[in-house]
């Protein structure tokens, strides 16, 4: 760990006091905080000594231009860098009490708990519908058809997808469309009953109908999860989202109330980001 | 003054079109050497389909002895079969295990090990033999072929046969050797088509390693891998020379597969041992194109068969995924 | 929502505590293909290091430029057989090239149409036909007609290996060559025939050159097309209408004969044959670098095959 600059240590301060000031700390925990996290790409640096705070049961978007790090950060919160082979991460990921960098845990035990649904809808093309949401549950012992079938079952509902496929769940998952198959990657993730839900531009490949629904099943799911989603489209952080943090060249910038950072920015940049200036 | 842009439009059109004959002309040549090769087989082993038929092909006999000649291809066609079987049973799993080692381990140990693997793909086939014959032969003889059949010698069939080393395990061991290469660089290209989108959608849900193969890579893969390794099989199944030295050289219906130490004889070690000296007069050197051409109708079904299983599985899945 | 917190948990206690059982097969699955590894590359280590270590004892000047001795004494050597296998490498790739060459062009410059679709299936599907039956062909059309053995037939015989490698590893390299080359011929008025040899080809160059290369170094170990057709010899060249001598012919009969001197030959005889070999696939990679793979994928068929 790096010891921060004098300016670096005021930027940690003031997003500290941006995230304290966007919640009381009575009403809500932290599920996960990410402390000074830098992310290394060979030799170009993805991510730049960021500290996040993300409460619990809420929504919280990150924005910010096309390369400005929002999805390296992302994939740094569930160690998906680890499949990476440049990669290399520094900095502390805690979810709950537990760092997931930390070098003494195997992260398999904590990686079911931090689900994921990625940019482009990616079920596993040879299952069925019911076979691509129990993968997650027979990977962890859960053999009893009874509670697969009620699993199954609950979270194509809560993926809004239950209605169209429960006739035919035997169905092969390629033979969906876009939107379904996005769908099903979301009750897939929610199958294993994660705690966290981690979302890479979950509707940026569907069309505005698909989008809805996905957003709907968002603001749902806020009520049992801790959602962190990442998007490129604007009004979609404003519509679904109670936090945001805009990213710029690897750093983030600010961290407020969603309602508070669209309509008075505290940053110039995000200022500029949000009006549309730049993209 | 006017004639001379015609004339040179039409010198251009002669000499272009003199080019696109010619061209045309040497991509045809592969039509009319296939063509022209299996009239010739057909037509000059004719007199062994006119004496037995299609029982040639079923035949056992193996007999140039004149005045008593008869030919069967039966053994030939089984040993082949069964050696190339038998290397594809080795050769196939050490050549998955090989290609998913490479994938998976840094570039440092990957890359010489990839290349090491390929090189050895340039070695011929008479130095396989070669090393098979004086080296490997020794060794397995020993510490491999002995010992089972001491302990299952009597109880197992497949075990019979005191072991002398050139016999049809050996023969197979080596050709499973000499497949490797291909098979587990063509393994490594059908696995590095599955989308890392895939393996990350294991991995999400917290799989091991060896999860997210059996999960995402495996399934995706499969339809080419059983293709890689048909391609394995018609290696294989065209393989002389190696396979000539090590597998003992029986002929007719002692040369019958019919267990791991017995000597035997593949159809392409029968023409590689006996061409030369088969008189064009007899019935023998007929008998040997009939089995060159059963060879060549055998190699050409597996290898499309083969063709067929790797690059569909390229277009479908891709095709489907992009939905 | 139909689950609450309390069901989720009771889910959550469903799931075994079986990540230490996981992680334990994960790591025997490793060690086992960590095995695999090591007992493939013991052979094919092994086979370098016996022909390196038990040829190298076998050469010297005599070895490499006398003919053969009597059998089972260790005198002579395998002049003859180097001289062979020069030869008819030679005279395969005079008639291989060509074709190959001319055959990929077509492909790739006049290919597409039906004809050229045909041509380019049967072009893999002969790829695949076995050695053997390719010799046996040559003998048919060759030796039989001829009355006797012939460097021509060995000759045709291995360009028939070549050609279609050739031809595929030309069109490969043709097709890489940007369009806009071409169109910039056109527009200087050059004649289709001039931009495919003047401009493309020297754009396409590396990528040929592998090709060929490649198909040299395949025909160059190859044995038993020739034993139909040049048989083998104890003597130089003389004329192209006898039998002819050459490296892996060679190192058949040496391995089958019962003396050890002879063995030893054989195995010298065999590292020639591997230093020429690999000699030649080293160069290809280093000389032309890694941005041939592509070409070299080729020679393993049905990979990058595009239809």
């Amino acid at each position: 760990m790096t010891t921060l600059s004098e300016t670096e240590q005021k930027i940690t301060n003031s997003i500290d006091s941006q995230i304290s000031d966007a919640i009381s700390p009575v009403e809500k925990k932290f599920k996960m905080i990410a402390e000074n996290v830098t992310i290394h790409y060979g030799n170009t640096m993805g991510v730049k000594n960021v500290t996040m705070k993300f409460p619990e049961k809420s929504v919280t978007a990150l924005i910010g231009p096309s390369g400005c790090g929002k999805t390296t950060f992302l994939r740094c919160l569930n160690r998906m860098h680890d499949m990476t082979k440049n990669a290399k991460v520094e900095g502390k990921v805690m979810l709950d009490d537990i760092d997931l960098y930390d070098k003494s845990i195997d992260p398999i035990y904590h990686r079911r708990k931090v689900g994921m649904v990625f940019q482009k809808p990616n079920p596993f093309p040879t299952m069925s519908i019911y076979d691509n949401v129990t993968a997650g549950l027979k990977l962890n012992g859960v053999k009893d058809k009874r509670i697969l079938d009620e699993i199954v079952e609950d979270t194509l509902k809560m993926a809004y997808l239950w209605d169209e496929v429960k006739n035919d769940l035997k169905k092969s998952a390629i033979e969906l469309s876009g939107g379904q198959q996005q769908r099903l990657c979301i009750a897939r993730a929610l199958a294993i009953q994660p705690e966290v839900l981690l979302m890479d531009e979950p509707a940026s490949a569907l069309d505005p109908i698909a989008t809805q629904k996905i957003e709907e099943t968002i603001t749902e799911l806020k009520k049992d999860y801790t959602i962190i989603i990442v998007t490129h489209n604007m009004q979609q952080a404003v519509r679904v989202s109670d936090y945001t943090g805009f990213m710029y060249l690897g750093e983030l910038i600010e961290f407020r109330e969603t309602k508070k950072l669209f309509t008075d920015p505290k940053n110039d940049l995000t200022a500029k980001y949000v009006q549309g200036q730049f993209g | 003054m006017e004639k001379k842009p015609d004339a040179y439009r039409k010198q251009n059109i002669r000499s272009d079109k003199i080019f696109k004959l010619a061209a045309t002309i040497a991509g045809s040549f592969v039509l009319v050497i296939i063509a022209l090769m299996i009239f010739q087989l057909i037509s000059e082993s004719y007199p062994i389909w006119e004496a037995e038929g299609l029982g040639f092909i079923i035949g056992t006999d193996w007999n140039a002895v004149e005045g008593r000649e008869s030919f069967g291809a039966l053994p030939y066609i089984a040993g082949t079969l069964v050696t190339a079987a038998l290397a594809m049973v080795i050769g196939v799993p050490l050549s998955i295990g090989i290609a998913m080692f490479i994938s998976d381990a840094p570039a440092k140990i990957g890359g010489p090990l990839g290349f090491l693997v390929e090189l050895l793909a340039a070695v011929p086939s008479i130095i396989y033999g070669l090393w098979g014959l004086l080296v490997f032969r020794l060794y397995f003889q020993d510490w491999v072929e002995k010992p089972l059949h001491d302990l299952f010698g009597d109880s197992i069939f497949l075990f019979s046969g005191t072991p002398f080393g050139l016999d049809i395990i050996t023969a197979s061991v080596i050709l499973a050797i000499m497949i490797i290469p291909t098979v587990s660089s063509v393994s490594r290209e059908i696995m590095k088509a599955v989308p890392q989108q895939q393996r990350e959608a294991a991995y999400m849900l917290g799989a091991t390693k060896w999860e997210m193969f059996k999960l995402a890579v495996f399934p995706y893969s499969k339809t080419g891998l059983i293709g890689a390794s048909i391609l394995g099989l018609g290696r294989a199944v065209g393989e002389t020379m190696a396979v000539t030295m090590l597998i003992g050289n029986a002929t007719g219906i002692a040369a019958f597969p019919s267990s791991f130490f017995k000597p035997s004889q593949t159809m392409s070690s029968i023409i590689a041992n006996e061409f030369v000296e088969a008189s064009p007069a007899s019935l023998h050197l007929p008998a040997l194109i009939g089995v060159a051409l059963i060879l060549l109708l055998i190699a050409i079904v597996i290898n499309i068969v083969a063709h067929l299983l790797v690059t569909r599985m390229m277009k479908v899945k891709e095709g489907a995924i992009n939905n | 929502m139909s689950t609450t917190n309390e069901k989720r948990e009771e889910y959550r206690a469903l799931f075994k505590n079986n990540v230490k059982k996981r992680l334990l097969v994960d790591k025997i699955v490793h060690i086992i293909i960590f095995a695999f590894v090591i007992i493939a590359i013991i052979p094919l280590g092994s086979i370098l290091v016996e022909v390196f270590k038990n040829g190298i004892t076998a050469i010297s000047y005599e070895f490499l430029t006398a003919t053969p001795g009597s059998i089972g004494t260790g005198d002579g050597g395998i002049g003859p057989a180097i001289q062979g296998t020069l030869i008819i490498i030679g005279l395969a790739s005079l008639i291989g090239v060509p074709i190959g060459v001319m055959s990929g062009i077509f492909l790739s410059e006049y290919g597409d149409n039906r004809l050229a679709r045909n041509v380019r299936f049967f072009n893999d599907v002969f790829m695949e036909f076995p050695s053997i039956v390719l010799g046996i062909f040559a003998f048919l059309v060759i030796v039989l007609i001829l009355g006797h053995f012939s460097v021509w037939a060995g000759a045709f015989a291995l360009a028939l290996i070549m050609f279609p490698i050739v031809a595929r590893t030309t069109e490969e390299s043709l097709k890489m060559v940007p369009v806009t080359y071409r169109e910039a011929g056109t527009a200087l008025g050059l004649k289709k025939w001039v931009i495919t040899f003047r401009i493309v080809i020297s754009a396409a160059k590396g990528g040929m050159i592998t090709g060929i290369l490649l198909a040299v170094s395949r025909i160059g170990g190859e044995t038993a097309p020739l034993i139909m057709t040049i048989l083998g010899s104890s003597q130089f060249f003389s004329s192209m209408d006898v039998p002819m001598d050459a490296l892996p012919l060679r190192i058949w009969r040496l391995s089958l004969l019962p003396y050890e001197s002879s063995q030893l030959q054989g195995w010298g005889a065999a590292l020639v044959l591997i230093f020429i070999i690999i000699g030649i696939n080293l160069a290809i990679r280093y000389y032309f670098g890694n941005g041939n793979e592509r070409i070299m994928k080729l020679i393993k068929p049905g990979v990058t095959a595009k239809k």
